[in-house]
């Protein structure tokens, strides 16, 4: 016996409050680790921002197109050393369901532009050289079972074919991934030209420009010589570094960390009064025996940190298994979302901020349990005068 | 028996309490000097301040004015670290109503006082088991407390007092709820400890009976001993 047996016989004293307090706290981190997850996998966008990547779009509206010959324009603002370009297509394969994330794009400036999307060395050629070509993150083609050399058709809600027809069809001659876990894979691209020139209407425009600068430091001014260029313009352009474009995409949906943070906090604030109150009532039940312990010979620093290992015990068990479980969760949903969120997965960083919230859950809600029984007089608690 | 320097030296010794507007004395300027391998039996009506002067022999309180000296040195004054230390090497408690931890064995009930030690785990292990066979439980040393009678668990309470190997033992009504054979037995274990162990005894009984096993009697009433009968 020892003093962590003594810690672990007082946490167990009463098994059915310590399990509800456990389960309590188990359901809290389980949120916690879960949103974390996913907080993390949504935002990873800025994160993997590449800093000399600008990202440039209509002023209106970053769905609303400009005109293809900006690409050559911008091309020759001094300070750019890439420019490519993107155009929505939306796109589902076979029926609406299956929402297929795609896009037109150039397909040398844009591998050029995004070096973390990597493919084998023949896959790319037939990429740069085969007009039809679909290339598909390796995600999307877990999701849809597609392999190299599948031909397949993908349908338009928004655009429409000179023939009438909203199907363009496409042959798979590269998958790619990113360089890293965190690196969209989610998605298909296909040559501009392929596309551009079956369209019934909007011809020759294109969603937005990817620019990257000779060096970071020059971003600001790359990016207002871009928009002078276009100044009072039927298009105008806005141009913003990538990090800072990802960043405003997600504000879209509402300030995502603010609901997290709020979410989260009234979950901790409960747990945080129902665990603390029922420790301070747990050792106040004690009272009797920390006086004995006291009588014996055990001194009030010990008694104190025995009284807060216990709430922090209680708070690693409760938390531990939360994130577990958590955690399989995450893992569990990852192959379900991998084409929604791609590189889903338990993030270090949520791993050891809730390593911290449990330590410092156990900590508070355990420090006036545990100043109180330091204060305990053997006299009084033991009943008589 | 060849008595010894004093064990323990009461001088001046007062005691009282604030209640409210009021002061309470619960005894004044008591002196007594008690020698080591003593066994004394306090009596005394209710309130006549038995277990307060149990509790300051044990350290667990403090005098309003005097000295209560152990073997020379004064304790009075020690920090409430400090005394928790003498109390583990020096002392040993039993009380009425035993105060063993529900959730322990009687085992680890008797190890308690050896966590404060050095001992490895199995010295600790070894002198538990001694602890228990000289209380005669040895065979109840994996029971919990609520397993065992009264009497067993005053006999692990015993054991537990005893296991530190402290030069005296504090008794509080020992056997102030148990039956009269559970009583003699615990008198008797007593009894032993202090003839065989020269363990010095103090204890505060209100039974004349209880009393019978002591070498001293002492009757605390007014705040003034009255010596009763020295058996010695």
């Amino acid at each position: 016996m020892n003093d962590a047996t003594l810690i672990r016989k007082g946490l167990f004293r009463k098994k059915l409050r310590a399990i509800l307090l456990m389960v309590s706290i188990m359901i809290a981190f389980l949120i916690f680790g879960a949103l974390g997850a996913f907080y993390t996998v949504f935002t990873a966008g800025v994160d993997v921002a590449a800093a000399n990547r600008l990202i440039t779009v209509n002023r209106i509206n970053f769905t609303v197109s400009m005109p293809f010959a900006y690409w050559g324009r911008v091309q020759q603002v001094e300070g750019v050393e890439n420019v490519s370009h993107a155009s929505w297509f939306g796109g589902y394969y076979q029926e609406p369901r299956n929402f297929v994330q795609s896009f037109a794009v150039d397909p040398e400036s844009y591998l050029a532009a995004y070096p973390e999307l990597v493919m084998p060395d023949e896959q790319r050629t037939a990429f740069l050289n085969t007009r039809t070509c679909l290339a598909v993150g390796a995600d999307l083609a877990t999701q849809f079972g597609w392999s190299l050399g599948d031909r397949i058709p993908l349908l338009s809600n928004i655009w429409q074919k000179t023939d009438g027809s909203s199907s363009w069809e496409f042959d798979i001659c590269a998958i790619f991934d990113g360089d890293e876990a965190t690196v969209p894979a989610n998605y298909a691209m296909f040559h501009y030209e392929y596309y551009n020139e079956a369209l019934a209407f909007n011809t020759d425009q294109l969603g937005w420009m990817i620019v990257n600068t000779t060096d970071p430091s020059i971003n600001e001014r790359v990016g207002r010589d871009i928009d002078a260029l276009f100044a009072n313009s039927s298009a105008e352009t806005e141009t913003s570094t990538e990090a800072a474009f990802n960043q405003a995409f997600l504000e879209q949906f509402g300030n995502i960390a603010l609901v997290l943070v709020l979410v989260i906090g009234a979950a901790f604030a409960t747990i945080l009064m129902i665990v603390g109150t029922t420790m301070v009532m747990a050792i106040n039940e004690r009272t009797k025996e920390i006086a004995v312990m006291k009588t014996l010979g055990f001194n009030e620093g010990r008694i104190f940190r025995m009284v807060l290992s216990e709430s922090i015990l209680l708070s690693l068990i409760g938390g531990l298994i939360g994130l577990g479980l958590a955690t399989l969760m995450v893992t569990g949903a990852a192959a379900a979302l991998a084409g929604f969120l791609p590189g889903l997965a338990m993030p270090m960083s949520v791993v050891l901020t809730a390593l911290a919230l449990m330590i410092g859950l156990g900590v508070i809600t355990g420090i006036i349990p545990a100043i109180n029984a330091t204060r305990i007089r053997i006299v009084e608690a033991l009943g008589k005068n | 028996m060849t008595e010894s320097a004093p064990l323990y030296t009461l001088t001046d010794l007062s005691k009282s309490y604030t209640r409210g507007r009021e002061t309470i004395k619960i005894f004044e300027q008591l002196d007594m000097t008690i020698s080591s391998g003593e066994f004394i039996a306090i009596m005394g009506p209710s309130g006549s301040g038995k277990t307060t002067l149990l509790n300051l022999l044990g350290g667990i309180d403090a005098p309003s004015s005097g000295t209560v000296e152990f073997e020379g040195s004064r304790v009075d004054n020690l920090s409430q670290g400090k005394l928790a230390a003498w109390r583990a090497r020096h002392v040993g408690f039993i009380f009425q109503f035993y105060n063993l931890m529900p959730t322990l064995t009687a085992a680890q009930n008797v190890e308690l006082p050896l966590l404060l030690t050095k001992l490895s785990g199995k010295e600790r292990k070894n002198r538990v088991l001694t602890a228990l066979d000289i209380v005669g439980i040895a065979d109840r040393a994996g029971h919990r407390p609520r397993q065992l009678s009264g009497g067993q668990q005053q006999r692990v309470a015993i054991a537990r007092a005893i296991v530190a190997d402290p030069e005296v033992l504090l008794c509080d009504e020992p056997t102030g709820d148990l039956d009269r054979n559970s009583a003699d037995e615990i008198l008797g274990t007593l009894q032993e400890l202090n003839k065989d162990l020269n363990k010095t005894i103090i204890m505060v009984t209100h039974d004349p009976a209880a009393a019978k096993y002591a070498r001293r009697e002492l009757f605390l009433d007014k705040g003034r001993f009255v010596e009763k009968g020295d058996r010695t």
